[in-house]
């Protein structure tokens, strides 16, 4: 029929839709001319509201399809409900499992708003799949993802495979193994300083392994010999057991870059043992030196911890904060995993406020009257703060006579006042709400706070409950942790003897529903100061904190702050939900990083996200974390019966 | 006799093309008919003077738009009139591939087959190239059409005396994202989009078939 014309013809219509399936996946991943030949044979089809494209049970058509303009619902019967499974809007996929798969629709297609769509005969996409192995990769994994709902009968592949296929593979120094040095120098337990000195010196290194039965039991470093013999403590002559330190903290091989820096910031150590299962009671295999870390790795978070230690002003303090805040962006850039990024910035931060502390004793003209502790609140105290935001902390003193009450509390909240200030300076923001260690109302005694929270748990009100989700997420940073281990004892007292505030608590986990669906409605819904934003704090984080908190606290687990260390152990308390818990964590990941993604783009806390800007794998990332949410929720209403509450 | 001398005077394309129009057996079945939804670029509005640039069209079966069976055709230019360059932005030497005005009509009529020629302002399509037919001297069309103005009218009380309505507001009226408005396929694809449109609400008050359907062409001669 075309004979005529010339192959070069040209076809606007045709270069129109091209244009339109371009940005979206898996058509973005697809030859040019493969995607011409697909946008050269679409059918185009208009749907009026509430009308049916294929119905659930259905036998599938020759074609799958494209939302070009609208919304379609997703929808699973069962029994007598209609349940919204997904929304599909502009450049989403679907009706393509069942005909590669040969099985009948699963759900129906229902236009939820006037609609345009583009269908697709399914015989072009075959060809395609057969030379284009990145297409049909793709494909397979966004069929596992579109039937990982509840009600999906085969679910075992990966939520998130198709966001995993869009990502462009990284190696990242951090998820290296590190590479440690392999035959240490040792020596016996029963050698003489004199000896192991020498021994270090033949060899040129800085530190000597004291071995028995080819296990690690204690290390001797330069420092040591710095510190306690050149000082005249001990003696040339005396057994290394004597200024040995100990126990040495050991790993297995496959130790990360990553997991390294993290161990020897949290143990103020300089060196690691590597054994054979990474035990200290397996056989020594290698050390790895923070030496060996920073010549494999210029920039590195230890040294910014190092020049904290030195730091004599705030100046210095803010310096280093801005040096983290750059340190930040270029993990996010090379796509390191968000729990290291969020473990190292934490220490950070906890080390700025440490030093923040110590700068600001330093200046008060006596020492404390009494012990103390310095609380870390809200993301902070679950570490999981990247951007910099407002500071949210509180002190507990010890009990003082109540003639001396006064006295103390005026120590303790002018000591908060300095250092609040001073965390002002580094660029932490001053709580708008007054959430902080200077405010009277936060600096009390352990009694005090004790009854402050057996106050806020046995007369649950709106109020108290939204007190409880800021301070339950304590972290201690500075200070007493005997005062801490008695302040939690007695929260769990107190929630044991009044359970029904587990489901007060759990009814305001769920004050937030899922946003499953959100890009459309939300839209529509909002208005006010951030329209066409979407609330990513509210409406993704806090569901997933709140729901982790509770669970936890349920189980009656002290100590796991971290709301992803709180899935990770409900995963192991409750195995039957353990997919559903790792579904969780993988979808907190997901969206920190991306809020911290934001934040960094915008300059801003990351809170609010324009959704117009959102491109397509950035609105199918959020779209698969807020599946879990749904589910979390659910779980949350059944086991605590919040039905009845609402 | 004079029939026969007649036929015999007319080239082989325009007897096919009018040997397909009459023998037609589609015109009952609505889902078996052929629409297609057409708009021409010209130099200028005078049906005399003026001539076509472009004509772009898509077809529909069955209420779908068929993008592979989409046509269109950039015509060489003996006359040229600048006013409408800043309209279209087809030059006379474009890049495009333009072939003669008897070449294009040639094509154009192979494609169209039995189609139902559906247009927004049908009637000045029509006879642009109801003209560029008569200098060939054979035309004018035979096919039946339809005027997505006249089907808005016809389901759309309100503004009752407005009588015409551009393609621009139409789309706006209908909630249809426009791109590449002023090229003749991108208009035509626009026709087909506010054509299924209409054809769904026209469904809920009247019986959809072509009879009806052209009932609402009570001002297009």
């Amino acid at each position: 029929m075309f004979t005529l014309v010339p192959l070069s013809m040209k076809n606007t219509i045709a270069e129109r839709i091209f244009d339109f399936l371009k940005d979206f996946p898996p058509f973005n991943i697809l030859e040019k001319d493969q995607l011409f030949e697909i946008a050269s044979n679409i059918k185009v089809t208009y749907l009026e509201k509430n009308n049916f494209i294929f119905k659930q049970e259905a036998q599938p058509h020759n074609c799958f399809y494209v939302v070009k303009d609208g919304a379609i619902g997703l929808y699973r019967t069962m029994g007598e409900d209609q349940i919204l499974v997904d929304i599909c809007d502009e450049g989403d996929l679907f009706g393509l499992r069942p005909i590669i798969q040969n099985d009948h629709y699963l759900m129906s297609a229902k236009a939820n708003e006037e609609s345009i769509i583009y269908a697709i005969p399914v015989e072009i996409l075959q060809e395609i799949i057969k030379t284009n192995t990145k297409a049909h990769k793709y494909l397979i994994a966004s069929f596992s993802s579109n039937i990982k709902t509840p009600y999906a009968v085969t679910s075992n592949s990966n939520l998130f495979a198709n966001v995993d296929s869009l990502e462009k593979t990284n190696t990242f120094s951090e998820v290296q193994t590190a590479k440690f040095s392999k035959n240490p120098i040792t020596c016996v337990p029963s050698a003489t300083i004199k000896e192991a000195a020498n021994i270090m010196s033949s060899n040129r290194v800085g530190s000597i392994l004291i071995v028995e039965d080819k296990k690690p039991i204690g290390i001797i470093t330069d420092k040591d010999l710095r510190l306690k013999i050149a000082t005249g403590l001990f003696s040339i002559e005396e057994k290394v057991g004597t200024i040995m330190s100990f126990p040495v903290i050991t790993f297995p091989a496959k130790i990360t870059i990553a997991e390294a820096q993290i161990a020897m910031i949290k143990y103020k150590i300089t060196h690691l043992c590597i054994t054979k299962d990474g035990t200290p009671d397996s056989e020594l295999i290698g050390i790895l030196s923070e030496h060996d870390i920073v010549v494999l790795h210029g920039n590195n978070p230890s040294v910014l911890i190092k020049e904290l230690k030195r730091a004599k002003n705030v100046a210095s303090l803010k310096y280093i904060r801005e040096k983290t805040s750059a340190l930040l962006n270029s993990y996010i850039e090379q796509n390191i995993p968000i729990s290291f990024i969020s473990k190292i910035i934490s220490e950070i931060t906890d080390a700025i406020t440490i030093k923040a502390i110590e700068l600001s004793l330093d200046e008060m003209e006596i020492q404390p009257p009494v012990k103390f502790g310095w609380l870390a609140l809200g993301s902070q105290g679950r570490k999981e703060q990247l951007l910099i935001t407002d500071q949210d902390n509180a002190l507990v003193f010890e009990d003082v006579f109540n003639e001396d009450y006064h006295k103390t509390k005026d120590y303790f909240l002018k000591l908060s006042k300095k250092i609040t200030d001073k965390l002002h300076t580094v660029g932490f923001e001053y709580c708008p709400s007054k959430m902080m260690a200077s405010n009277p109302k936060w600096c009390l005694s352990l009694s005090e706070w004790k009854s402050q929270f057996k106050n806020w748990i046995t007369k649950p009100s709106e109020k108290s409950i939204m007190m409880c989700t800021i301070f339950f997420d304590y972290n201690l940073v500075y200070g007493d942790s005997n005062l801490v281990r008695k302040m939690s004892k007695s929260i769990f007292k107190s929630i044991k003897s009044y359970e029904i505030f587990l489901n007060f608590l759990g009814k305001n986990a769920l004050v937030n529903p899922p946003p499953l669906g959100f890009f459309r409605q939300f839209l529509v819904e909002s208005d006010g100061a951030h329209k066409d934003q979407f609330d990513l704090k509210s409406r993704a984080f806090m569901p997933l904190i709140d729901a982790a908190r509770l669970l936890i606290l349920s189980h009656n687990v002290k100590n796991k702050n971290n709301t992803i260390e709180r899935f990770e152990k409900l995963a192991k308390l409750e195995p039957q939900n353990k997919d559903l818990y790792f579904s969780c964590i993988d979808a907190f990941k997901i969206l920190l990083r991306y809020r911290t993604e934001q934040g960094i783009k915008h300059n801003d806390s990351g809170r609010f996200i324009e959704l117009n800007n959102l491109n397509k794998s950035e609105k199918l990332k959020l779209k698969g974390c807020f599946k879990p949410i749904k589910d979390i929720q659910e779980l949350l209403n059944i086991r605590y019966n919040l039905a009845q509450m609402m | 006799m004079i029939n026969f001398f007649k036929r015999k005077k007319h080239p082989k394309f325009w007897k096919d093309y009018i040997e397909k129009v009459e023998s037609s057996k589609n015109y009952n079945n609505y889902e078996a008919i052929r629409f297609v939804a057409l708009d021409t670029e010209t130099t200028g509005f005078d049906y005399d003077k003026d001539r076509i640039l472009c004509i772009g069209a898509i077809a529909l079966k069955n209420n779908k738009i068929q993008v592979n069976d989409s046509f269109e055709v950039y015509v060489k230019q003996t006359t040229f009139n600048k006013e409408t360059i800043k309209i279209h932005g087809i030059r006379k030497n474009g890049t495009e591939v333009k072939v003669s005005e008897e070449e294009a009509l040639i094509q154009f009529l192979e494609y169209l087959d039995d189609a139902i020629i559906v247009a927004h302002h049908t009637k000045f399509d029509i006879t642009m190239i109801n003209q560029a037919l008569k200098r060939l001297k054979i035309g004018p069309l035979q096919s039946k059409l339809l005027d997505t103005n006249y089907i808005h009218k016809k389901i759309a009380p309100e503004n009752r005396f407005k009588k015409l309505f551009s393609l621009d507001e139409l789309c706006n009226l209908y909630n249809i994202t426009m791109h590449d408005r002023h090229t003749a396929s991108g208009d035509a694809l626009l026709t087909a989009i506010l054509f299924l449109k209409l054809t769904a609400k026209f469904k809920k008050n009247n019986i959809l078939n072509l009879t009806e359907l052209i009932r609402t062409n009570y001002y297009l001669s």
